[in-house]
């Protein structure tokens, strides 16, 4: 028990930061392409593609946050005080981005306004995401539990290329997402993107991959030594393998579907990637998800509801996407 | 200039006021919810058009305060690392799982079938439509729960264990989340929220009444308003009696602080109630102090003699700040008491059939719109600043529980921040709820059948956002 449920929490919390990834990922991506959109028109196509459940994706982050501080307490205590400034770009950033939506189409003459802000809001929220998570691959120095980085330890070369690596993939998300969603002159803008974006994307990838190992000689113990390497290597494989599947796939016309489920495995394995370098630390280099773990009774009691209560969750989110699929005609939301 | 600009003093105001703005939202839009559930509910039943026009009148204004509840939000949820590391640490094993069980059992469901509400309309059948709409007011009384739960775990703390570090350990999780101050604090709040938005209602409909223009729409919702206010606000007044019990019960320093009691009487003499006073901390005493014997034990222990503990009862620094709980607790009772003659003088113009004509009643729903949030401010300022000096009740103090590396640059630079962006970005939503209720609740097209394949979602947030002006 007190080896295998901080194991399953990690598994939570990685499960829970994934999805948010995944949908805010694509969210915050319309944001990002929003100075793409040729009129204020445009933007309220793109927007209302997620207008009816970018709230329900954004809860994912909510999720990871009360469930860091349930299952591994100390971690939400130094990785959030350690990254003040970070986090509070990222929350003032999700403030404009969030009213926005609403406000946009409430507003007639600061209504360029409005969309400023969710183009700003989005990419901003994606540089500090980014650089959040960079930060924390890097490794926080802890001394006796508490965080010596000082108020700017989490600026370096390597976070700063994260957060621009990171707005650059929600681009690439938001630019599929919209090649399925939407017809027509946006679709046609979306496909236009996708390509550039793809390679540089991949390109983003290949250089964080090539600089982790030598962030952390734990790292490069994990791929390189004792065999793991032969182990662990199905996973860059296979990311290069999706990669050039998903480059031919923006070449298709007519299969919409392909490019944004292709960049979502993508992304999966991308992740896969970094927490197989920070395994089995919660915040590397030397706080494991056993230091920091809340006790049993805790991790238990949260447990027993997810068990219930996630494959509910999963199930009426499918159920909302359900309801709203298919391409959102241009003129939606219009009357 | 650094004992003024420390950052736990920064901190805490920066908590203070982040959370002061977050509350009135989701006060709001728990009571709007149900509201909502219930026009929604009569629409289906009655098929009375009105019911319908006035369902996504409010649907929007719904929105747009939904919309700001979960953005200040989600700042909470963050703010307990960043600034109150040391309590997240201590507190977490207890607090974490609290907060997980929010997210999972009522953010979701809310965020999730927002959606469905908000831009379904068109693509689901009425009753699908009006389970989403039920399910979002289930959410929000479901998300009170365990808010509720966790902030009265802090006040009146039971069912854990504290281990030689300090860390607070889950003993029995029945205890932790039915802790004893629960059960007030989530009848006080529920009812406080429901009365928020009933008040809100009535003012603006006694707007429409006065300005002659929504004239069934107004006379219907202030009927509703002054007959749910008539039930809600002597309950509330009952309810807030029976948690000034619990309080002295449980945290009786915070009530002396609200009572501004500072010495025990002599034998026999009860304790009085101070109608006004300017508590002076350093004195240890009330200036200039108007009380009436008595009647602070009728009041407080249904009794004629009965005692409360007293302020001096504890040392200096075991007290919480007197002046702001000793007003807010009095701003609180005095709107609450505005309420209630309120609601008796409609029903008594009510039983005279001249609810709708008489001006000065109008008038008087019109200036008591925002009563509910004023009295939820002060309210929860009651709680939070009576409950100092700890954060947990007793036995965390709030100084022990800042961030220990928080730079004052930082949490200086932050709280800047916040602030601007708070009073611009939600002063410009207020304004945006004022347009939509100066404009008023409009005639709503006929939704058309799904059957046909119309598969635009209908976005009723935009109706008629076009010929808006201003901003």
């Amino acid at each position: 028990m007190a080896y295998w449920l901080p194991v399953l929490w990690f598994g939570v919390i990685g499960f829970g930061v994934l999805m948010y990834v995944l949908l805010d990922g694509f969210v915050l991506g319309l944001g990002i392409l929003a100075p793409f959109a040729e009129d204020e028109h445009q933007l309220d196509h793109m927007m209302n593609t997620a207008a009816p459940i970018w709230d329900g994706n954004e809860t994912w982050l909510v999720l990871g946050g009360t469930g860091l501080l349930a299952a591994f307490p100390k971690a939400y205590a130094v990785v959030l005080s350690a990254l003040y400034l970070p986090v509070l770009l990222m929350l003032i950033a999700l403030v404009f981005r969030g009213v926005a939506f609403e406000f946009r189409f409430k507003a007639h003459r600061s209504k360029p306004a409005w969309g400023a802000a969710f183009a700003l809001g989005s990419m901003f929220a994606a540089f500090a995401q980014g650089v959040i998570l960079g930060a924390l691959v890097e490794g926080m120095p802890l001394q006796g539990g508490k965080y010596m980085g000082g108020a700017f330890g989490w600026f370096s070369p390597f976070s700063m290329l994260t957060g621009v690596a990171v707005v650059f993939g929600y681009a690439l998300l938001g630019s599929t997402w919209l090649i399925l969603k939407t017809e027509g002159r946006t679709q046609l803008i979306a496909r236009t993107l996708t390509r550039p974006l793809v390679l540089v994307v991949v390109a983003f990838m290949g250089l964080v991959s090539a600089w982790l190992p030598f962030l952390d000689s734990r790292i490069m113990a994990r791929w390189f030594e004792s065999g793991n390497f032969w182990w662990l290597a199905p996973v860059p494989v296979l990311a290069l393998i999706n990669a050039f599947a998903l480059w031919q796939a923006t070449m298709k016309q007519g299969r919409d579907a392909a490019p944004f489920l292709l960049t979502l495995s993508f992304f999966v394995l991308g992740f896969a990637g970094l927490v197989l370098g920070i395994w089995p630390n919660i915040v590397p280099p030397s706080l494991t998800i056993w230091d920091a773990a809340s006790p049993a009774s805790s991790q238990g009691f949260v447990g027993v509801g997810l068990i219930v209560l996630l494959p509910a969750i999963l199930g009426y989110t499918w159920w909302s996407y359900s309801v709203f699929k298919g391409k959102v005609a241009a003129d939606a939301g219009y009357h | 200039m650094d004992a003024l600009f420390s950052p736990l003093l920064l901190s805490r105001i920066q908590f203070g006021f982040v959370i002061s703005c977050h509350i009135l939202f989701p006060a709001f839009t728990i009571g709007l919810a149900s509201w909502l559930a219930f026009l929604e509910f009569r629409w289906l039943r009655t098929r009375d058009a009105l019911w319908r026009d006035l369902y996504f009148f409010w649907l929007k204004i719904f929105a747009v305060s939904f919309g700001m509840g979960v953005v200040s939000g989600i700042v909470m949820s963050f703010q307990f690392g960043t600034n109150w590391a040391v309590l997240s640490e201590k507190a977490g094993n207890i607090l974490g799982p609290l907060l997980s069980y929010e997210v999972l059992t009522a953010f979701f469901l809310e965020a999730t079938f927002l959606g469905v509400m908000l831009f379904g309309a068109r693509r689901v059948s009425d009753k699908l439509h009006f389970f989403a709409t039920c399910m979002v007011a289930l959410g929000t009384l479901i998300s009170t729960f365990w808010i509720i739960s966790a902030n009265s775990w802090m006040q009146t703390p039971q069912g854990y264990t504290l281990t030689a570090d300090g860390v607070f350990e889950p003993a029995s999780w029945w205890a932790i989340v039915f802790n004893p101050s629960f059960p007030y604090r989530l009848t006080h709040m529920v009812l406080a929220a429901f009365i928020t938005t009933c008040f809100v209602i009535g003012g603006v409909s006694a707007g429409y009444l006065r300005r002659g223009v929504h004239v069934e729409a107004g006379k219907r919702m202030l009927r509703l308003a002054m007959v749910f206010a008539a039930i809600a606000v002597p309950l509330q007044v009952f309810v807030g009696d029976q948690h000034g019990l619990n309080v002295g019960e449980h945290q009786p320093i915070k009530l002396a602080a609200m009572e501004g009691h500072w010495e025990q009487g002599e034998k026999g003499a009860g304790v009085p109630l101070v109608l006004f006073a300017l508590p002076n901390q350093k004195a240890e005493r009330n200036d200039y102090e108007i009380a009436v014997p008595k009647l602070g034990s009728v009041i407080l222990t249904h009794s004629l003699d009965g005692e409360i503990q007293p302020l001096k009862s504890v040392p200096a620094d075991d007290r919480p700040p007197v002046a702001p709980v000793f007003f807010a607790f009095r701003a609180m009772v005095g709107l609450g008491t505005a309420m209630l003659l309120l609601v008796l003088a409609s029903l008594w113009m009510w039983r005279r059939r001249r609810l709708f004509e008489s001006a000065w009643l109008l008038n008087g729903w019109r200036a008591m719109t925002l009563a509910g949030f004023a009295a939820i401010l002060a309210g929860w300022w009651v709680a939070e600043i009576g409950r100092q000096p700890y954060v947990v009740y007793g036995l965390l103090r709030t100084a022990n529980a800042v961030t220990p590396t928080l730079a004052t640059g930082s949490v200086l630079t932050s709280l800047i921040v916040f602030a601007t962006v708070y009073f611009t970005v939600f002063g410009a939503g207020i304004w945006y709820l004022l347009k939509l209720i100066r404009k008023g609740p409009q005639p709503h097209e006929p939704a058309p059948q799904t059957k046909g394949g119309d598969k635009t979602p209908a976005r009723p947030l935009s109706v008629g956002g076009a010929e808006e002006e201003g901003a």
